[in-house]
């Protein structure tokens, strides 16, 4: 078989073709376009229906948060940038952001961290290894509505699971929705409680890409096994671990079905917002009452500026904290 | 590399028809279309539970042409922003569509997203509704009727018999019902309840269940006067309400549970408070479905505090993007009818707003057996009879459940003083509604 890689066709190697310098131009022209231009080609789809389904939409919300804009009637005035100035002093908006940035830190810190130590014992070699990999991503696969239901039953501040178990030892219930700390905790325990098993699984799958030589000559050097985790696996896993930060910080920033379960479905977010996240408060606004689409389009806006800036700022934090070698 | 070229367009070309398509016979099967045999389709909306199953077999058999889809879509407050979106977008809406009591109006205001059933021909069913109930649905100019009444509320006592027996109170119905004829004998007698110590229960459920019947027997307006201007600081009925009913939590006669949380389900399973006032559909809907079998027959039913008063009831209506608008007002007709309110009320305990169905045995003469035997019909009927229309403008529902009740909660619970809290519901409703 190898013979005949590379022969030349033996027509064109017999006889050119009077025309052979044009052609042979022609097609040398082509197949520079080709390599050029054909891989822009293959993108396209891609980017066809991003433009259509994604650009668009985002655009357009630019475009009516510059409005005053009421659904139902149809009422639409130019404000011009009137949205974003009275954003600037609702109060409501910027208790919303501090309860998502709160629940987003609360959530998001252990629950990598557990998710790397978790990764890291299921690395071993171990009995029934295949199904305790599986068994961590089930939370994951559970629809968020009903983890909801189950945990909003748990955390109930009258007759739930926790605080029946905290009276048979005599403590005092916990007012679950009325203590703002509470509610941050119970909702970030939802989140953890379904997001751990899965960063697990993209840190496992990440470390069993690390050389198993490393290790054998780290142990040669007596380095302990603790040792060898935070100086050979988390600097060689550091771009996945980034890439778990990011998505996070995207998820942790949209969050709206667990508190909204949490709350009993109401997007108010508890009494006094306590809980009530930007994603809730940016539906209480566009599709609840008033039907405020500009206002709406103006938060989204603002929110998504702010997973922007906190993708970028966790970007920086962690790859400086997590040094990787140096090439 | 033409031909790639070539490959590559027709690839991305198939890609947009086909979710084009995709998406055009999603949006036909949305609007209700022409099926096999020349069948119509008709796509009916609705939220909760309007106990339309029966109904909907009897309407199609007596119109074999016509295929009615029944959607279910939850609860009000998960359907009511689709709705409004698709009536904006003009497509998405059912051929009808059901709408609540409390956010009604906001339709009213903007009635050229439904046909006018009086086009229609709805004008020869006036005589068959209350006058207020015909007249909330009407344009301020008299010339368009979106909608036809569905259910009213009605509203009695519901109450614990076998508690009411445990503490040495009366417990037969027609007693109960003259131990409280106005709401202060309602709570001295839950003062004597709590008093005789011999119950581990509250009283009421939450101080925030007085409000509604209170307000609906004392008051022709609610939180919005006539002009729909928000008006819940002014109205001292309003005011008078919340006093009442967080002086009673002070007093330790609520059970301090907020209502439609899974906190409130439990308190039904753990029975723990005693009375509660209650519509019509929040009987076997609602208490009866959340209590559970194990408290069957130890419900009971009284006479509500204060006379007659009405909560809640629902309204259908035919959006304009109907392709099918004389079909779909032929449902809706239907629906409403006499047999239609009767089918409903047996179903979900709906109680007809429909004048003859109120007449009617299948109605008058029901009884409940999970409320041990009590005579619903005659109870319920009555305090509709006694019923005075009351205002309550496009966004009562949501000044009430969204800020009112939970700010009055909070007092309840001592996480503000009542002062506080009563600043912060009006400053917040001050500001939805500017």
């Amino acid at each position: 078989m190898s013979s005949t890689v590379g022969a030349v066709p033996p027509t064109r190697a017999a006889s050119p073709p009077p025309s052979a310098p044009l052609h042979r131009r022609r097609s040398y022209r082509l197949g520079r376009w080709d390599l050029k231009y054909s891989p822009y080609l293959y993108v396209t789809p891609f980017f066809v229906l991003f433009g259509v389904f994604g650009l668009f939409p985002v655009l357009y919300t630019v475009y009516v948060s510059l409005f005053d804009y009421e659904l139902l009637s149809g009422t639409k005035e130019y404000a011009g940038l009137e949205n974003y100035r009275l954003l600037m002093q609702d109060a409501q908006f910027w208790n919303a952001a501090y309860n998502t940035l709160g629940i987003f830190l609360l959530s998001t810190v252990p629950q990598l961290i557990v998710a790397l130590m978790l990764a890291n014992l299921l690395n071993r070699q171990m009995r029934a290894r295949t199904l305790l990999r599986m068994g961590v991503v089930i939370p994951n696969i559970t629809s968020v509505a009903a983890v909801g239901i189950i945990f909003a039953l748990i955390f109930a501040d009258r007759y739930g699971l926790i605080n029946w178990l905290l009276g048979t030892v005599g403590f005092d219930p916990i007012a679950w929705r009325d203590n703002r700390f509470a509610s941050w905790f119970a909702i970030a325990f939802m989140v953890d409680w379904r997001w751990t098993g899965y960063n697990a699984l993209i840190y496992l799958g990440a470390m069993q890409a690390i050389p198993k030589d490393l290790y054998e000559s780290a142990s040669l050097d007596g380095a302990s096994t603790w040792r060898q985790f935070w100086t050979i696996t988390v600097p060689l896993i550091r771009p996945t671990i980034l890439f778990t930060v990011i998505i996070s910080t995207i998820g942790g920033f949209q969050i709206f079905t667990e508190p909204l379960m949490y709350g009993n479905g109401l997007v108010r977010g508890g009494v006094d917002h306590q809980f009530q996240t930007l994603a809730m408060y940016i539906y209480e606004k566009t599709f609840t009452g008033n039907s405020e689409y500009g206002y709406g389009a103006a938060m989204s806006w603002l929110l998504f500026m702010m997973i922007i800036i906190f993708a970028l700022i966790n970007f920086v934090l962690v790859r400086r904290s997590v040094k990787g070698d140096k090439k | 590399m033409r031909r790639r070229l070539r490959i590559a367009a027709a690839a991305v070309l198939a890609a947009g028809v086909a979710l084009g398509s995709a998406g055009c016979s999603k949006k036909n099967d949305d609007e209700g279309s022409t099926g096999e045999g020349g069948q119509i389709k008709l796509v009916l909306q609705t939220f909760q539970n309007f106990g339309y199953d029966q109904a909907i077999k009897d309407f199609e058999a007596a119109h074999p042409n016509i295929k009615v889809e029944h959607q279910k879509m939850g609860e009000l407050r998960d359907f009511q922003p689709k709705l409004v979106q698709w009536l904006a977008a003009g497509s998405g809406a059912g051929d009808v569509v059901g709408l609540e009591e409390g956010v009604l109006f906001g339709y009213v205001q903007n009635p050229d997203k439904f046909a006018n059933l009086l086009d229609l021909g709805a004008g020869e069913l006036k005589a068959n509704f209350p006058e207020w109930k015909w007249n909330n649905a009407m344009t301020p100019d008299g010339k368009k009727l979106i909608a036809l009444g569905t259910d009213v509320g009605g509203l009695a006592m519901c109450y614990r018999k076998d508690m009411f027996e445990k503490a040495g109170l009366p417990t037969d119905r027609d007693e109960v019902s003259k131990r409280m004829t106005t709401w202060q004998d309602y709570i001295a007698l839950g003062k004597e309840f709590k008093a005789s110590g011999k119950v581990k229960a509250a009283w009421l459920d939450s101080a925030t269940s007085l409000m509604q019947p209170y307000v609906m027997q004392n008051s022709q307006t609610f939180f919005f006067d006539k002009d729909n201007k928000f008006i819940g600081d002014t109205n001292p009925v309003v005011k008078q309400t919340w006093d009442l009913g967080l002086q009673m939590a002070k007093d330790g006669l609520t059970a301090k549970t907020q209502r439609w949380s899974a906190d409130w389900d439990g308190a039904f399973k753990n029975s723990a408070f005693a009375t509660l006032p209650c519509p019509s559909w929040m009987t076997e809907g609602v208490i009866a479905q959340k209590s559970g079998p194990a408290n069957s027959g130890k419900w009971d039913i009284a006479n509500i505090p204060g006379g007659g008063g009405n909560w809640g009831g629902s309204y259908l209506a035919v959006p304009a993007q109907s392709k099918h608008p004389k079909e779909a007002y032929e449902l809706a007709k239907y629906l409403t009818s006499k047999e239609g309110h009767l089918a409903a009320f047996k179903e979900a305990g709906a109680m007809p707003s429909d004048i003859a169905a109120l007449d009617d045995p299948a109605f008058k003469d029901k009884t409940s057996e999970y409320f041990s035997g009590a005579p619903i019909g005659k109870i319920f009927g009555e305090s509709v009879k006694n019923m005075k229309p009351v205002f309550l403008g496009a966004k009562h529902q949501q000044v009430w459940e969204t800020i009112f009740e939970p700010q009055m909660q909070a007092a309840e619970r001592n996480r503000l003083s009542s002062d506080a809290a009563w600043k912060k519901a009006v400053d917040e409703a001050k500001k939805a509604t500017s």
